[in-house]
């Protein structure tokens, strides 16, 4: 993956965005900003109702991709471009997981919502509704997508990267500053981890910074581009932005994201825990 | 803007006691701006949160005590930051001009 293969500027949404087999789609944390306004002729997917299972942690079954991208009327073959609020956290997010069940050609809008916003381009509230398709996904691509027990093996072996806020990876909060804190037990961070707050890697209109600038950036941190990575926050959304960051702007190979993340690993029972703005040791 | 409020967010719900609330209005001369973004900065100047203002160019953000940046990006203008200390009991109330 690259730069060009896995982002797309304002301008190319613009000029293909009414392309057959170009689908938009906007994913955000706030679920009402897509119904206020969207880039014309996208669809919305919901980062929660549409993409966890209502009962259990975790991701909704293949099946059930199959059904969501079907009825919103994705075909396998299309152009699927994301884009959201947050910096893109939940349209990485998604973007993630569209390569976790295989689909084939997915990019990011570079910038995302707020970009776009901050160019004064158009958004309407106008309805979208695509006819029904087949889709068929494939099984999870487990090669990027890491659980609790291989993160624990990691532990001074190889990369982790914790991209959550520095306060957070210290222990002095259990969560962003301005949500609630909540959910897990205990706070601090898995110990070797590097912190690398997601927000380092973009830009203030959240456009992804330059690829000698991102390279530095987790370089000078502690990252062994040698070493196999795994990127983690608090529900694995920011760690998602970090894994699009390494994996498909970088194109480092066997780069995971742990998506149980802190919400996990802070309430699980023998597990080590390191506080302070330190890293640790194994 | 129609319905505007004037002297800044309406309170009600929020404990001012047990919060460090920082709010304000973006206005660009007397009109205010909608859909500019105001990011939260730390002290080390680190991204804490950031939220898009509303139709009537307000944000609002629950900080802990402490100094802050206020950095807001709107259409067609520089960014600007402005300093603002927040503390509970308190309401940090900012106006932007970009």
């Amino acid at each position: 993956m690259s730069r060009e293969s896995a982002l797309v500027s304002a301008d190319w949404v613009e000029e293909h965005k009414n392309d057959a087999g170009v689908v938009l789609i906007e994913v955000d944390e706030d679920v009402s900003a897509y119904d206020a306004g969207h880039i014309a002729g996208a669809i919305k997917i919901d980062w929660q109702d549409d993409l966890q299972d209502p009962v259990r942690r975790d991701f909704v079954s293949k099946e059930q991709f199959e059904a969501l991208l079907s009825d919103r009327g994705v075909k396998n073959e299309d152009t699927v471009v994301l884009y959201g609020g947050n910096n893109n956290w939940f349209a990485a997010y998604a973007y993630w997981y569209f390569k976790l069940y295989g689909h084939g050609d997915v990019r990011l809008l570079d910038g995302g919502r707020k970009r776009w916003e901050l160019d004064s381009r158009e958004l309407t509230d106008e309805v979208v509704k695509r006819e029904a398709t087949q889709y068929t996904a494939q099984p999870q691509n487990l090669e990027i997508r890491a659980f609790r027990d291989e993160v624990k093996d990691a532990i001074g072996v190889k990369n982790l990267v914790d991209v959550r806020s520095p306060d957070e990876y210290a222990g002095r909060l259990l969560a962003p500053a301005h949500l609630p804190q909540e959910q897990a037990q205990r706070a601090g961070h898995i110990p070797t981890a590097a912190s690398i707050p997601w927000s380092k890697a973009a830009n203030d209109d959240g456009t992804f910074r330059a690829d000698d600038e991102l390279k530095t950036l987790y370089a000078d941190a502690g990252v062994d581009f040698g070493k196999d990575t795994i990127a983690y926050c608090r529900i694995g959304e920011r760690s998602a932005h970090t894994w699009f960051v390494l994996h498909e702007i970088l194109g480092q190979a066997n780069v995971k994201n742990y998506d149980g993340s802190w919400t996990e690993w802070g309430s699980l029972v023998g597990v080590p825990v390191a506080l302070g703005d330190e890293p640790g040791k194994a | 803007m129609c319905g505007a409020k004037q002297g800044g967010l309406d309170l009600k719900g929020v404990d001012v006691d047990k919060e460090a609330v920082i709010q304000g209005q973006v206005l660009r001369g007397e009109e205010p701006v909608g859909g500019a973004y105001v990011r939260l900065l730390d002290s080390t100047g680190e991204f804490t949160a950031e939220v898009p203002t509303s139709a009537t160019g307000h944000f609002r953000f629950f900080a802990a005590p402490g100094s802050w940046t206020l950095r807001t990006l709107a259409p067609k203008a520089d960014p600007v930051d402005r300093q603002v200390v927040a503390q509970y009991g308190e309401v940090a109330e900012v106006a932007v001009t970009v």
